[in-house]
């Protein structure tokens, strides 16, 4: 029954299916050009000659004798260590989703089952935070992070991004949690559950897709961040985003670009296994179903 | 021609009795803490790791970009978290009016006999910096485009403009100018240089009141506005890379540039070798009768922090020294800048800011309030290159948002 | 945390009330590798003490707000005075650096927002119908835009747009107008950082969706087929209603993202075309001289504009909280 009843007429289909491809395209092409790109050289890829140099790559085949190089990988990777950023990101990454998604799981759940005002305060005051823009917040810290010898710690670092993103993260999952209804949790302390034990039993085994899609999230955010890390981090220590910047620096050193660009792809490439992890946790029916108010 | 003398008075001393200064320039030791702040080129990079590798010392540096956002929160602090940082003339005033850096005279007589007198900066009778590279935006040419059409090297922006028309009617070149004019920082920085170039001045004479709404300063507009037609369109959003690119592309004849620039765009790398081989520079360019070059002098110099320890502020300045001593001097890092170090010798990259110096043109001015003008030249005058509105409005916007921050910051009283 | 939380926001109204000490200026000569001029300097003593007797500077009340920089107000008045029309007037408005942001800013959120969220839906619901094996990569492929980072990704697109870029050429092309160039003109440029806002946040929008979809009660929607309800009205009737919620949050967020727009007018070097509110309290940052209260002014002023952007979709949420 249900898969006939998902099952297209042939025009929406097409519809869909065309709509998708250009959408792929629209998103994807930026991407596979910068891809293509990161095996030629800078007078190549960021040429004002003509655009077509970075698909002949005429200055590639001078320079490095072969239509394509390894050079922007070999010096990223090699000579200026990137693998240190990427171990750096790792840790905070890891770091801030999993305070922030505990953190923020607890507090959602609490304030989307609380009729109390100052639930909806609270959230009001995370709103608030969030709206500020980061350069006021970051350059707010910086005097006393170097005053209690804070700087350039990765552990503050990830407090501060835990910060940041908590009213994000609470408000996502709050939202999320008003999505499943209450009845479910309820009816299981109807059962005679306590508090905790619906959460354990009821609660926890549906909401996986919003705390993934969360998740998600906080670690795109601390992944991206450039604004807190690059003003935060010492040179030892720096993440991903901060080092790649440090390859474009304020006077385009030559060759040095063409770090940054490879290093985008690269630090892109870790993210594909994730999301092709992770979405079949969202997509398995990991909760398809399982929410039958 | 004093000022002249002076810069290259470390130079030609080095070359003339090189060796005698070698004596004991190596080797390093000091014992203490170091940690540098500074912005990010090939240059500051080769001075940082050369300060750390001394003897005995606990070396950091944080290199970056944000430089100037981070130096004066990390030297506030006692004891401070940098012990060193590297500034120019035109940053070196926030740490002077936050007190963050130390008059480094004691510390100069001690330990300073490897300085040369003409690099201590010195503000009101007390060494505050000691200046190791110097830089200038100077003009940039095709010998070959301009030897083609029979023209002369232009020695003023007059001369640019009529170059620059014949480069176009000749069909040579649609777009034969460039320079760093994208909006923001780079455009207020082509403003200075061209009003100083007109002979004006930014204060009303002994106060802080912004003086820029005149003659001189509608001169300057003009003449920016009269380059831009020879530009190409996008110009507004060209900063000194782009500009390089536009170079390297081979489709600009004329260009107001860097020289720290000049040596990447002089190599074989990233452009033909018709382009590479014929870019020549040489003195900056005049305007108007004045008779001062239309650039400025820039310097780079490192300070010492004033919340450490005297062992600590010792040993920062024995490492700082050697890092800019001879022992810098290399292959490597010869045409990385124009070195205010013994034993330095000018490279053909170099001819430009060395010209620059010669030609008895201006440093950017040392001034507590000089940052603010530039900002507020740097978000006003975009609206007047695009023809929205005319220089004088454009000039007295800049007026006002400057009388507004000075208010703000205290320079200027209502 | 908490304490992270609320001391930026209390350190940051409190900085907008005031201002720096009066600086004490003498003139003084500064000697260094290009000779000797007698230039202004702080007294560094003098205005100590100044500050040791105010540690927080000049108190000055509202006046950071009222001031040209900001709400201008005694600008607005002159203005008023002297012009002879409407669009005159307008003119003098954009000519003040707040009211132009804001007006960039407005435009920006207003429009960016539902495009964005209305592409992302679109795009759920067409992963969503597509087979099981295809999402993964599409959603990977979607989320592209968003995860690219944004320091490169938008310095390769500022080179795909260039006149001779891949883009702007292909744009010449589509026009036949070969001297086309996004970056000299105002209103293209505007465009242009538009379209990059759709296409940067659509993909967030979409995440949110999909997973939100993965939770649709077939039941209901069985039941509503039974009824004879077509796909359309299956669509607004029973996914969009159970989805609401999602939307809230997914426009609350982007309204407060697009309204801080700030990395694609430094990428883009769009400052001459457009400024935005957050784009201002930068070039206050940035300068050689901080300027912070006014930084700290306009901060206030941009989280008064979010919370009134907001109050809707707030009021909105204070019902959701006490119907639950």
């Amino acid at each position: 029954m249900s898969v006939k009843a998902r099952a297209l007429p042939e025009s929406l289909r097409f519809l869909l299916l065309a709509f998708l491809v250009l959408w792929v395209v629209l998103a994807a092409f930026p991407f596979l050009w910068t891809l293509w790109g990161s095996f030629k050289v800078e007078g190549d890829f960021f040429s004002k000659a003509s655009w077509s140099l970075a698909l002949t790559g005429d200055l590639t085949r001078v320079e490095t004798g072969g239509s394509f190089t390894g050079e922007g990988y070999e010096g990223a990777w090699i000579q200026e260590e990137f693998w240190r950023s990427v171990l750096n990101t790792t840790i905070v990454c890891f770091c801030v989703v999993t305070i922030s998604l505990t953190l923020s799981t607890l507090g959602g759940y609490a304030l989307s089952r609380s009729n109390h005002n100052y639930a909806f305060w609270l959230l009001i005051i995370a709103l608030m935070f969030r709206a500020m823009p980061p350069i006021t917040l970051v350059s707010g810290y910086l005097l006393p992070f170097y005053e209690w010898n804070l700087w350039g710690r990765l552990s503050t670092t990830i407090v501060v991004l835990v910060a940041i993103n908590q009213p994000f993260s609470l408000w996502m999952l709050t939202s999320f949690f008003r999505n499943i209804p209450k009845d479910l949790d309820e009816s299981a302390m109807v059962d005679g559950c306590n508090r905790f034990q619906a959460f354990r039993h009821v609660i926890i085994p549906v909401m996986w897709p919003g705390v993934i899609t969360t998740g998600l999230f906080s670690f795109l955010l601390a992944y991206n961040d450039f604004a807190v890390t690059a003003m935060l981090l010492e040179k030892d220590n720096q993440t991903m985003i901060p080092k790649i910047a440090s390859f474009l620096g304020t006077t385009q050193t030559k060759g040095n670009v063409m770090f940054a660009v490879a290093a985008v792809i690269s630090a892109t490439a870790p993210l594909f296994v994730l999301i092709l992890f992770f979405q079949r946790q969202i997509v398995s029916g990991l909760t398809a179903g399982a929410v039958k108010g | 021609m004093t000022k002249m003398t002076k810069l290259l008075g470390a130079t030609a001393v080095a070359t003339v009795m090189g060796t005698a200064a070698y004596s004991d320039a190596h080797g390093c030791s000091a014992d203490g803490r170091l940690n540098i702040i500074g912005n990010e080129f090939p240059a500051i990079l080769s001075v940082a790791a050369l300060a750390q590798a001394c003897d005995g010392i606990e070396g950091e540096a944080n290199l970056t970009a944000d430089h100037q956002s981070l130096n004066v929160p990390g030297m506030s602090g006692n004891p401070a978290e940098y012990t060193a940082a590297v500034v120019a003339n035109s940053s070196i005033v926030a740490l002077i009016n936050e007190d963050v850096i130390r008059p480094l005279d004691d510390l100069v007589g001690e330990y300073g006999t490897g300085i040369s007198p003409s690099q201590l900066i010195t503000v009101n009778g007390k060494i505050m910096a000691v200046a190791f590279m110097a830089n200038a935006q100077t003009l940039m040419y095709r010998e070959d485009v301009l030897n083609d059409l029979g023209i002369e090297i232009p020695t003023s922006y007059e001369d640019v403009l009529v170059a620059a028309a014949m480069i176009r009617d000749a069909g040579v070149m649609e777009n034969p100018l460039s320079g760093a004019y994208a909006s923001g920082w780079n455009l207020a920085q082509e403003f200075v240089n061209m009003y100083i170039g007109t002979g004006g001045e930014f204060f009303e004479a002994g106060t802080a009141n912004a003086n820029v709404n005149n003659a001189e300063g509608v001169e300057a507009l003009e003449m920016m506005a009269a380059l831009s037609e020879y530009m190409n369109p996008d110009y507004l959003t060209h900063d000194s890379n782009a500009a390089g690119a536009e170079w390297e592309a081979g489709n600009v004849a004329m260009m107001n540039m860097w020289g720290s620039r000049a040596q990447v765009l002089m190599d074989d790398e990233g452009s033909t070798p018709q382009v590479a081989d014929n870019t020549r520079i040489t003195a900056p360019l005049m305007v108007g009768d004045s008779g001062v070059p239309a650039t400025t002098l820039w310097w780079d110099g490192w300070t010492v922090a004033k919340n450490i320890s005297d062992e600590d502020a010792a040993a920062t300045f024995i490492a700082m020294t050697h890092a800019v001593s001879p022992a810098l001097l290399n292959d490597d890092t010869m045409d990385q800048a124009v070195w205010l170090v013994e034993g330095f010798v000018p490279q053909p990259v170099n001819e430009g800011v060395l010209s620059a110096v010669a030609a008895g043109s201006k440093p950017y001015p040392m001034v507590p309030f000089q940052g603010l003008l530039h900002t507020a030249l740097a978000n006003e005058l975009a609206d007047f290159m695009q023809g929205n509105e005319s220089a004088e409005q454009a000039l007295a916007d800049v007026e006002a948002a400057y009388t507004s921050a000075a208010i703000e910051s205290g320079f200027v009283t209502e | 945390m908490l304490l992270l939380i609320a001391f930026p926001i209390g350190s940051v109204i409190m900085q907008s009330l005031y201002a720096q000490h009066e600086q004490v200026i003498e003139i003084v000569e500064n000697c260094g590798p290009f000779g000797c001029t007698k230039e202004a300097a702080v007294n560094t003593e003098a205005t100590q003490e100044l500050r040791d007797a105010q540690p927080l500077g000049r108190f000055v009340g509202l006046e950071n707000y009222l001031n040209r920089g900001h709400l201008a107000v005694s600008e607005l008045a002159e203005a008023w005075r002297l012009s002879d029309s409407w669009g005159d007037y307008g003119n003098r408005i954009m000519n003040l650096p707040f009211y132009s942001a804001i007006i960039f800013t407005l435009t920006f959120t207003f429009i960016v927002t539902p495009m964005a969220i209305g592409l992302g839906f679109a795009i759920a619901i067409a992963v969503n119908s597509a087979s099981k094996v295809l999402r993964g990569p599409l959603i990977f492929v979607s989320l592209l835009p968003f995860i690219i980072n944004p320091l490169v990704g938008s310095l390769v697109l500022f080179w795909m747009v260039d006149a001779r870029g891949v883009l702007g050429h292909g744009l010449q092309w589509l026009t036949s107008d070969p001297d086309l160039s996004v970056k000299a003109s105002t209103p293209l440029m505007w465009i242009m950082l538009m379209i990059y806002g759709v296409w940067h946040t659509a993909p967030f929008a979409f995440v949110v969706f999909y997973a939100g979809l993965q939770t649709v009660n077939q039941d209901t929607n069985e039941a509503a087929m039974i009824d004879g309800a077509n796909r359309w009205q299956r669509v607004r009737y029973v996914t969009i209603p159970h989805i609401m919620p999602l939307v809230t949050f997914v426009a609350l967020i982007q309204i407060m993202d697009n309204f801080r727009v700030f990395e694609p007018l430094v990428s883009f070097s769009a400052g001459a075309h457009a400024t935005s509110l957050s784009y201002y309290i930068y070039s206050d940052l940035g300068g050689e001289t901080r300027l912070l209260n006014s930084a700290a002014a306009t901060s206030v002023l941009t989280i008064i504009c979010v919370g009134i952007l907001l109050s809707p979709v707030l009021v909105r949420t204070w019902r959701d909280f006490k119907r639950a």
